[in-house]
């Protein structure tokens, strides 16, 4: 879709738009729908937008795929990781109560932080699923 | 009322949409019209009042799905190939009996909303009464999903990774490959 401009010129101003509602989601879920799934597939959406319109290779400049595996990872680690912690803390597995003095802030803490985790892992995964998709029978 | 209205516009829709997709073999429109069928559930979910999992089959089945299979798509032919005919009494008679057997069976589901079902009986009340002084968040979903239920998130989160990792063996050679030569150089 190189000469379609009016579709670059929205595609340019949507992004943000998505991104930022993708991070609304992330760092709302508390309060209301939505949460780190959510949010990690919709800011996933505004990359695959953005290379359905500037195409693959312009997207993988910015978001090279060893980059994604290792994002993919990292959510997980964030995940498990804080579970590891808690219990290094002397508590059980994902026991959040102890991230903090006070036990409802470390139930938020470790909720915040899960959600995170979810979020950056369903993102990466998502778009490298695409990715590779997209980009198959053009090697 | 207007509930029940809505219920039943999206619910027809849904059965068209559905006899549509059995009926054309366009596979084109075929992907179009799951992302309308999509749409349409997200729809009934938010009747329902379940906001978090109407989010998610709007974002995830009419979006990012609908995407993949024009990817898909793009890799095969616009047309499914010529069924061959088989015979169809003895597949009528199996879905028959399954569809007598299943709407038999709903005759025990209680009603939508039900207070006495025994899935708001269990933990619900529990949750309901003290997820927000328990853990500080407001949204019961997110409480019950990240926090009484962590555990089985981080389940859930291992399989879409495992997904991930999946597709990248299986046909994901070009994304290996390119950077294994970036490494050589």
């Amino acid at each position: 879709m190189k000469h379609n401009l009016i579709l670059r010129v929205i595609a340019k101003y949507l992004f943000p738009v998505i991104a930022l509602f993708a991070f609304y989601v992330q760092f709302h879920g508390d309060y209301g729908p939505g949460g780190g799934f959510q949010a990690g597939v919709i800011l996933s959406v505004a990359f695959i937008f953005y290379a359905l319109v500037f195409g693959l290779e312009t997207t993988e400049q910015v978001l090279p795929p060893y980059l994604l595996r290792l994002l993919a990872s990292t959510g997980i680690l964030i995940y498990a990781g804080t579970g590891v912690a808690t219990m290094l803390m002397g508590g059980n597995f994902l026991d959040y109560d102890l991230l903090a003095k006070n036990p409802v802030a470390g139930q938020h803490l470790g909720i915040m932080m899960i959600e995170l985790g979810v979020g950056i892992s369903v993102c990466a995964v998502m778009l490298l699923i695409f990715f590779v998709i997209a980009g198959r029978g053009r090697s | 009322m207007i509930d029940t209205l809505i219920d039943i516009t999206l619910l027809a829709f849904l059965t068209i949409t559905a006899i549509a997709i059995i009926r054309i073999n366009n596979l084109f429109v075929i992907i179009m019209l799951f992302g309308i069928f999509s749409l349409h559930s997200a729809g009934l979910f938010v009747v329902m009042d379940a906001a978090d999992v109407a989010f998610t089959e709007a974002a995830v089945g009419a979006g990012i799905a609908t995407v993949l299979m024009l990817g898909t798509l793009a890799l095969t032919r616009e047309h499914e190939e010529k069924k061959v005919a088989h015979r169809t009494r003895l597949p009528l008679l199996v879905v028959l009996i399954t569809t007598i057997a299943l709407v038999y069976g709903t005759y025990d589901i209680p009603s939508f909303g039900d207070p006495a079902a025994p899935a708001q009986q269990h933990v619900k009340p529990r949750y309901i009464d003290h997820s927000i002084e328990e853990t500080g968040v407001a949204n019961t979903v997110t409480a019950v999903l990240a926090s009484y239920r962590g555990y089985d998130t981080l389940g859930e989160v291992t399989v879409i990774f495992t997904a991930g990792i999946g597709v990248m063996l299986l046909i994901g050679g070009r994304l290996l490959r390119r950077n294994r030569r970036e490494d050589d150089e």
